[in-house]
């Protein structure tokens, strides 16, 4: 068994702004752990001379040069936001950073 | 939010039983021309939300790809702080959901930052040098800028809504972490001052930064701690954000010191949290509890691949790096031969390239800290601006420089002559021209007026012919003021010895 529980799924939930039913926390539960299990199994066929990898293609250094590009109008920027005034993103005010 | 005071000890009183301990995190914006992983660029006060591509907007489908420039920027910032680059090195999401970062996450460096284990020295006013050690350097993103629309303070209590804009949302900004810093005692809040000042002293002498504070571009997060003295054992920080200003620095340091001590004194514990410094109350207050490394759940960025650093690519940065501020400082104080006093008022006056670049135009060291130190200072300070934004030229003090040292005006006419040239009136030689205010050097003319003020004054010419030769004050004076100032003085008084026909 791995360390996911009940407990962590709901700290997990709640930090990514997740509501979850108490029936989807036992749901979800069960299934992280299969598949944290699952993970720990490939982890162990990796034996300490294959080192950890984050991309699947050993590709390196893709670059940008320093040249300003196209850039949406304030219009296209703001189409898809739910609210908006004066140019900019409207938000309900969020306690979180102050 | 209630806005509690908190209670305070006494800074003395913090000191003697504590050891403060510091750590800083400062984030410098870099002046790329575009973001960090789009084309868009990197301007600040534009229109809201006009300088935003869909990578910035973090809209469905968008692939981030680095700037190679702000790559670049951050070795040399890892150079010039004495670190370490990494030969590979990757990015990571930093997971949260605010609405400051339209991607719910900011793309960052965790565990294999490009720049790590630096040092750098860092000279308080009075010349104590402390080392701080740098943890690490890493590349990252900066966030969108809220405005908390509603409350009567702008702040988020009582606000109704926020307004966004992403222009600020990529830029490419590296976070330069301290190892905890020990030992300053009570010199903490200077050195935290001092810093930052370094700081940001370097990223602007690299070019990578415009380092303007008021403009967020150079930003820090302040932690503190104490233990009680002889203790080794680390106490729990606080961590204070929205320090942006120097003196905000040295003066958040120095309140958290006396927070934390009046809480270790009541026999409670401090509570590790993030802390809002607030400059009008010259206090903080508690913002959120700081969460753990775990909860922003890092994963590598699969979108980006990592970036290589070759030693070639390395040592062609470093090549381009300029002298460091510190290391130019010894060299012009012992080109100069100024002593430590002098040079450290040069440097506190603000006035050390004015003072460069008039000894290169041809005035002597002496000479031009005389100018940039006296009366250019002084005149700075009547019209509370910086000596170098006087309108002072570094040509305009070598030609008064070389006025007096050919005898055509004394010190005296001279400030009068920078008075004019301030004025608008010319350089020093035509405002001379001008306003006719050449010293009298035709002996002749001296002479004349000499025979008039010992006439004037029969028994002070009797005390000189009698050996008295202080009392050639009194004639030099009548003839300063007969002169109206034109005069050299020195050569008046041999004239009246010579008049008189004693030794002077």
């Amino acid at each position: 068994m791995s360390e996911i529980n009940r407990e962590a799924v709901a700290h997990l939930a709640r930090l990514a702004h997740i509501e979850m039913t108490a029936e989807e926390l036992d749901k979800m539960a069960g299934e992280l752990d299969v598949i944290v299990d699952s993970i720990k199994t490939v982890s162990e066929v990796a034996g300490d001379d294959v080192p950890a990898t984050s991309h699947p293609i050993p590709l390196a250094n893709v670059f940008r040069e320093d040249v300003p590009g196209a850039t949406l109008t304030n219009e296209q920027a703001l189409s898809g936001a739910p609210d908006a005034e004066d140019g900019r993103f409207k938000v309900p005010a969020i306690l979180d950073e102050e | 939010m209630t806005a509690v005071t908190d209670e305070t000890l006494s800074f003395d009183e913090a000191m003697a039983k504590y050891d403060p301990v510091l750590g800083f995190e400062v984030h410098v914006e870099l002046n790329t021309r575009t973001k960090m992983f789009s084309a868009a660029p990197n301007a600040f006060g534009d229109e809201p939300n006009t300088n935003v591509s869909p990578v910035d907007l973090g809209l469905p489908g968008v692939l981030p790809v680095v700037n190679r420039a702000a790559v670049e920027y951050s070795i040399k910032i890892g150079l010039a702080l004495g670190c370490k680059i990494a030969p590979s090195c990757t990015f990571a999401r930093k997971n949260y959901f605010y609405p400051d970062t339209p991607k719910n996450f900011q793309t960052s460096q965790y565990e294999d930052p490009i720049a790590y284990d630096g040092a750098i020295d860092i000279e308080l006013e009075d010349g104590t040098v402390f080392t701080v050690e740098i943890e690490r350097a890493h590349m990252e993103e900066d966030a969108g800028k809220l405005t908390h629309m509603g409350g009567a303070t702008g702040r988020i209590q009582g606000a109704d809504f926020s307004l966004v804009d992403y222009n600020r949302a990529g830029v490419p900004l590296v976070e330069i972490v301290t190892k905890p810093i020990v030992g300053a005692g009570s010199r903490a809040p200077e050195l935290a001052r001092a810093y930052v000042a370094t700081i940001r002293e370097i990223v602007k002498n690299l070019g990578v930064s415009d380092a303007r504070m008021e403009r967020g571009n150079v930003r820090c997060d302040a932690n503190v701690s104490l233990m009680p003295k002889g203790s080794a054992t680390f106490g729990t920080r606080s961590e204070t954000k929205n320090v942006n200003s120097l003196r905000a620095v040295e003066r958040a340091v120095r309140y958290e010191i006396q927070r934390h001590a009046a809480v270790l004194e009541s026999g409670q514990k401090v509570t590790q949290e993030t802390r809002h410094w607030h400059e009008d109350t010259r206090s903080t207050t508690a913002g959120r509890p700081k969460s753990d490394a775990d909860d922003y759940r890092y994963f590598p960025e699969p979108d980006l691949v990592p970036v290589v650093t070759s030693e070639e690519w390395i040592e062609e940065l470093r090549a381009q790096l300029p002298e460091p501020p510190a290391e130019r400082r010894r060299r012009l104080k012992e080109a100069w031969g100024y002593s430590d006093a002098e040079f450290r008022d040069v440097v506190n006056a603000g006035v050390m390239d004015s003072i460069e670049e008039t000894i290169a135009a041809g005035a002597s060291a002496a000479a031009a800290r005389k100018w940039w130190m006296g009366e250019v200072s002084r005149r700075a300070k009547e019209a509370e601006v910086d000596p170098a934004e006087l309108g002072i030229t570094a040509a305009t003090i070598v030609e008064l420089d070389s006025l007096i040292r050919a005898g055509k005006i004394n010190d005296k006419l001279a400030r009068k002559v920078l008075e004019h040239v301030l004025a608008g009136e010319g350089t020093p030689a035509e405002v001379v021209q001008q306003h006719g205010m050449a010293v009298v050097s035709d002996d002749a003319a001296l002479l004349e007026a000499i025979d008039a003020a010992l006439a004037a004054q029969p028994d002070v010419a009797e005390k000189i012919r009698g050996g008295k030769v202080q009392a050639a004050g009194a004639i030099v004076g009548g003839v300063m003021k007969a002169t109206r100032g034109q005069a050299d003085a020195g050569r008046v008084r041999e004239l009246i010895f010579e008049r008189l026909g004693v030794a002077g």
